[in-house]
């Protein structure tokens, strides 16, 4: 089964699934006869396999070398100014590892090595600073888990169910547990007492790629919760995440999350860069646009079963789960649906106290007889906020803002136990 | 106006301690000339634009040499690159055109775009008066100024946007969430439930598994392995030298590809392209300099090579590729060493 799947496309495999259901639920559960992984003593229960150091540096077996991040040609002009997708299809619990976290680059993602690396901060502050990769790790320093979600996630299901996929509706996301220091002690050791009444300042942020993509944050923000981070789960930012340096702006879009941060600036209004103006702002039914539509609403979805994630193992028993989150804290209820709406049940929240502005877990357990199902998953977060329909959404907002899609995503689940991405009344 | 504006008191109080606390000593003053070199941001009223003119006429030169590639002639967009002019009276309709003239909301926005990002593979290469020509340019493309219009430092701040007041603040916390902060419905919450439309109709999920894509990449290294061999004895290719160049081609990527699934960009491809004749890579929309070196029968040999990489625009005056160059000899041996290396 394994060889099969892996000399077939993605889309064959989905086909696959189907007759998989009827034939392999058996094989190691059907008695009677002897399962010879069992009785036949196996090559690896005999010959000794590698040894440490093989690989200093370890990948993932190459059984999971379909868990990976995928683009959409279709999308952008040029891989270097694009984003692929974090294959969440095929992950559990809440991190994600660096290596499939999905990426989005205006320029590339460059090499910028801890010895070339400065960071300077300017404008309306006591004494402007040049820091060094050394200066910023003697700061006192924290970690925590965010997720970080581009505000184009699901940008493509405004019109209709576009992509048969969850890597490809929801995949622009990811979740790690990032260290540094807060970007307050950095202003602090700058000092603020040039910038006077400090409720009407803004930081303006940029990298040090060829785009320096650049963005104005709220000082309230800036004071509050942003990391300037150096490691994501426990090890150096991959160079596509921003290595050796890059903000981290919880619960906001991940536009702001600026890369291989630079510069610093203290300012007495917004910049108003392109990525704030022409960019990242969200177009209505009647042609204004929102702006600064920073903060990422509750949502959540399934991602298994999903297009990508077929049922194999015949009725029975299934653990239908999927991934929660909110840019206003902690996600405290997800319910499911089965009916596309009609009626719902209550999760089971799969880490016993989530992070604020983190992705969260949720598993239902349950039991499948092939019925057809058009499956929904809703969540809450402690604001009250319940994440609505895509009705709910375009009624408000129209088709056309790209941006901040946190609808209800809905999967319908065939007797076959293949899912489809389709929109329900 | 978002709560993050309406700044609470208590958070910036909270805040205040760590302000005005102690510092570390940590960091050195930034000097002048490095704030100079970095702080390059333009605000909407003007703040941070340096002096300098530039008119739409000089600008249509300067953006069919750098800009047009991408970006058309006329501002209309190459392939899936941005569209600059038109749109306008669009922004209401299903599939608005969201262009400089029709959405952007500040004049600032578009020189400190072109001034520090563009052009896309050459950022930062282009002088203050060439941005000044572009900006102007790409108004006049807009309709918006007549060919002789000049823009300068002067002037900058007169111009208004047409789509300046088309932008209202994050309006969200007032219009959706009192809408959709309530106990949500659990039982009976609809009547009847259809399936209004399919992913699987329009179908447009891409098709590549990554099962399929380790194939094609083991089938592309067994043609490289099996062609390479005679090459090799032939040419004896330095493998450190090679790989140099693949790092130092990383500066030409944003427009050239190579390997077995390469396609003509913005420039064309560059497999086998050393011992070819100039001007020979099919589909590939040439220069007119181009065109006529191979009219001549020039041919892509190593002094050919090391000579266009150093100054591009002064060997093949009239070329459209805009990369200023190779200053070290050393990574111009190195990428041809690592041209030599992609054959066909």
């Amino acid at each position: 089964m394994a060889d099969e799947l892996n000399n077939t496309s993605r889309r064959a495999f989905l086909k696959g699934g189907a007759a998989a259901v009827v034939g392999t639920a058996a094989g190691a559960a059907s008695a009677g006869t002897p399962d010879p992984l069992i009785t036949e003593v196996q090559d690896w229960a005999s010959f000794t396999g590698e040894g440490v150091d093989e690989t200093p540096y370890g990948l993932p077996i190459e059984f999971e070398s379909d868990v990976v991040r995928r683009n959409v040609p279709w999308l952008t002009a040029d891989p270097i100014s694009s984003i692929n997708f974090t294959p969440i299809h095929a992950l559990d619990g809440t991190i994600t590892p660096q290596g499939c976290a999905f990426e989005r680059h205006h320029s590339g993602a460059i090499e910028l090595k801890k010895d070339d690396y400065r960071l300077m901060i300017n404008g309306l502050v006591d004494q402007p600073l040049v820091f060094t990769y050394e200066d910023l790790e003697r700061f006192p320093r924290e970690n925590h888990v965010y997720f970080c979600e581009c505000a184009a996630n699901t940008g493509m299901e405004w019109a209709g169910a576009q992509l048969n996929g969850v890597q490809f509706t929801h995949g622009m996301i990811h979740n790690m547990e990032y260290s540094g220091i807060s970007l307050r002690a950095l202003l602090n050791e700058a000092g603020l007492g040039a910038a006077g009444d400090l409720a009407d300042k803004w930081v303006y942020v940029e990298g040090a790629d060829a785009s320096s993509n650049g963005r104005s944050i709220p000082m309230e923000k800036a004071l509050d919760d942003v990391l300037v981070a150096f490691k994501a789960n426990g090890e150096a930012l991959r160079k596509e995440h921003g290595y050796p340096v890059r903000l981290v702006v919880p619960g906001w879009e991940g536009n702001m999350w600026i890369k291989w941060l630079r510069r610093i600036e203290v300012t007495d209004a917004a910049v108003e860069s392109r990525e704030e103006t022409s960019k990242y702002t969200d177009v209505m039914e009647d042609g204004t646009a929102r702006k600064w539509t920073w903060e990422m609403d509750a949502k959540s979805v399934i991602t298994s079963p999903s297009p990508q994630m077929p049922i194999k193992h015949g009725h029975g028993p299934l653990v239908i789960s999927g991934l929660a989150w909110s840019g206003h804290g902690r996600i405290t209820r997800v319910d499911v649906s089965k009916d596309g709406g009609k009626s719902w049940e209550t999760a089971r929240l799969g880490t016993t106290q989530g992070d604020s502005k983190a992705l969260t877990r949720f598993y239902l357990d349950t039991d499948w007889q092939g019925e057809d199902w058009l499956l929904q998953a809703r969540a809450m977060d402690e604001t009250g906020y319940v994440q609505p329909t895509k009705d709910q959404l375009r009624e408000v907002r129209g088709e056309n803002s790209i941006y901040h899609n946190n609808c209800i995503q809905t999967w319908y689940l065939n007797a076959k136990g293949e899912a489809e991405n389709v929109e329900v009344s | 106006m978002s709560k993050f504006l309406k700044v609470s008191a208590a958070v910036l109080m909270m805040a205040s301690p760590a302000v005005a606390g102690d510092s570390l000593g940590l960091g050195r003053p930034a000097l002048p000339e490095e704030i100079a070199a970095w702080d390059i941001d333009v605000l909407p009223d003007g703040r941070g634009l340096p002096e300098g003119r530039g008119d739409a006429f000089t600008g249509e030169e300067v953006f069919a040499e750098k800009c047009a590639s991408c970006h058309g002639d006329f501002a209309e967009g190459v392939d899936n690159w941005p569209v600059l002019a038109g749109g306008f009276d669009t922004l209401a309709d299903k599939d608005p055109v969201k262009t400089v003239g029709s959405y952007w909301p500040y004049l600032s926005t578009v020189w400190d775009y072109v001034n520090r990002s563009m052009p896309f593979g050459a950022a930062q290469t282009l002088t203050e008066d060439e941005v000044y020509a572009i900006v102007a340019y790409i108004l006049y493309s807009n309709d918006l100024v007549d060919d002789d219009f000049e823009l300068s430092h002067e002037n900058f701040a007169e111009f208004e946007m047409h789509n300046q007041g088309g932008f209202i603040q994050d309006d969200r916390a007032a219009l959706e969430y009192p809408m959709w902060r309530v106990e949500p419905c659990m039982t009976d919450c609809k009547e009847s439930v259809e399936i209004t439309m399919r992913a699987s109709i329009l179908d447009v999920t891409p098709d590549e598994g990554a099962a399929e894509g380790e194939e094609q990449t083991a089938a592309v290294v067994e043609e490289v392995v099996e062609e390479e061999a005679p090459v090799e004895a032939v040419t004896a290719l330095d493998p450190e030298l090679v790989k140099k160049g693949e790092k130092v081609f990383k500066k030409c990527k944003a427009c050239h590809q190579v390997g077995a699934k390469a396609k003509n960009k913005t420039g064309p491809v560059l497999n086998g392209i050393m011992g070819r004749g100039f001007a020979s890579i099919d589909g590939f929309k040439y220069s007119k300099v181009f065109k006529a070196a191979a009219d001549e029968g020039r041919m892509w040999d190593e002094a050919e090579m090391a000579a266009f990489l150093t100054k591009p625009k002064a060997y093949l005056k009239g070329t459209k590729m805009s990369f200023a160059g190779l200053k070290k000899e050393a990574d111009v041996a190195a990428i041809i060493e690592y041209l030599k290396s992609v054959d066909d």
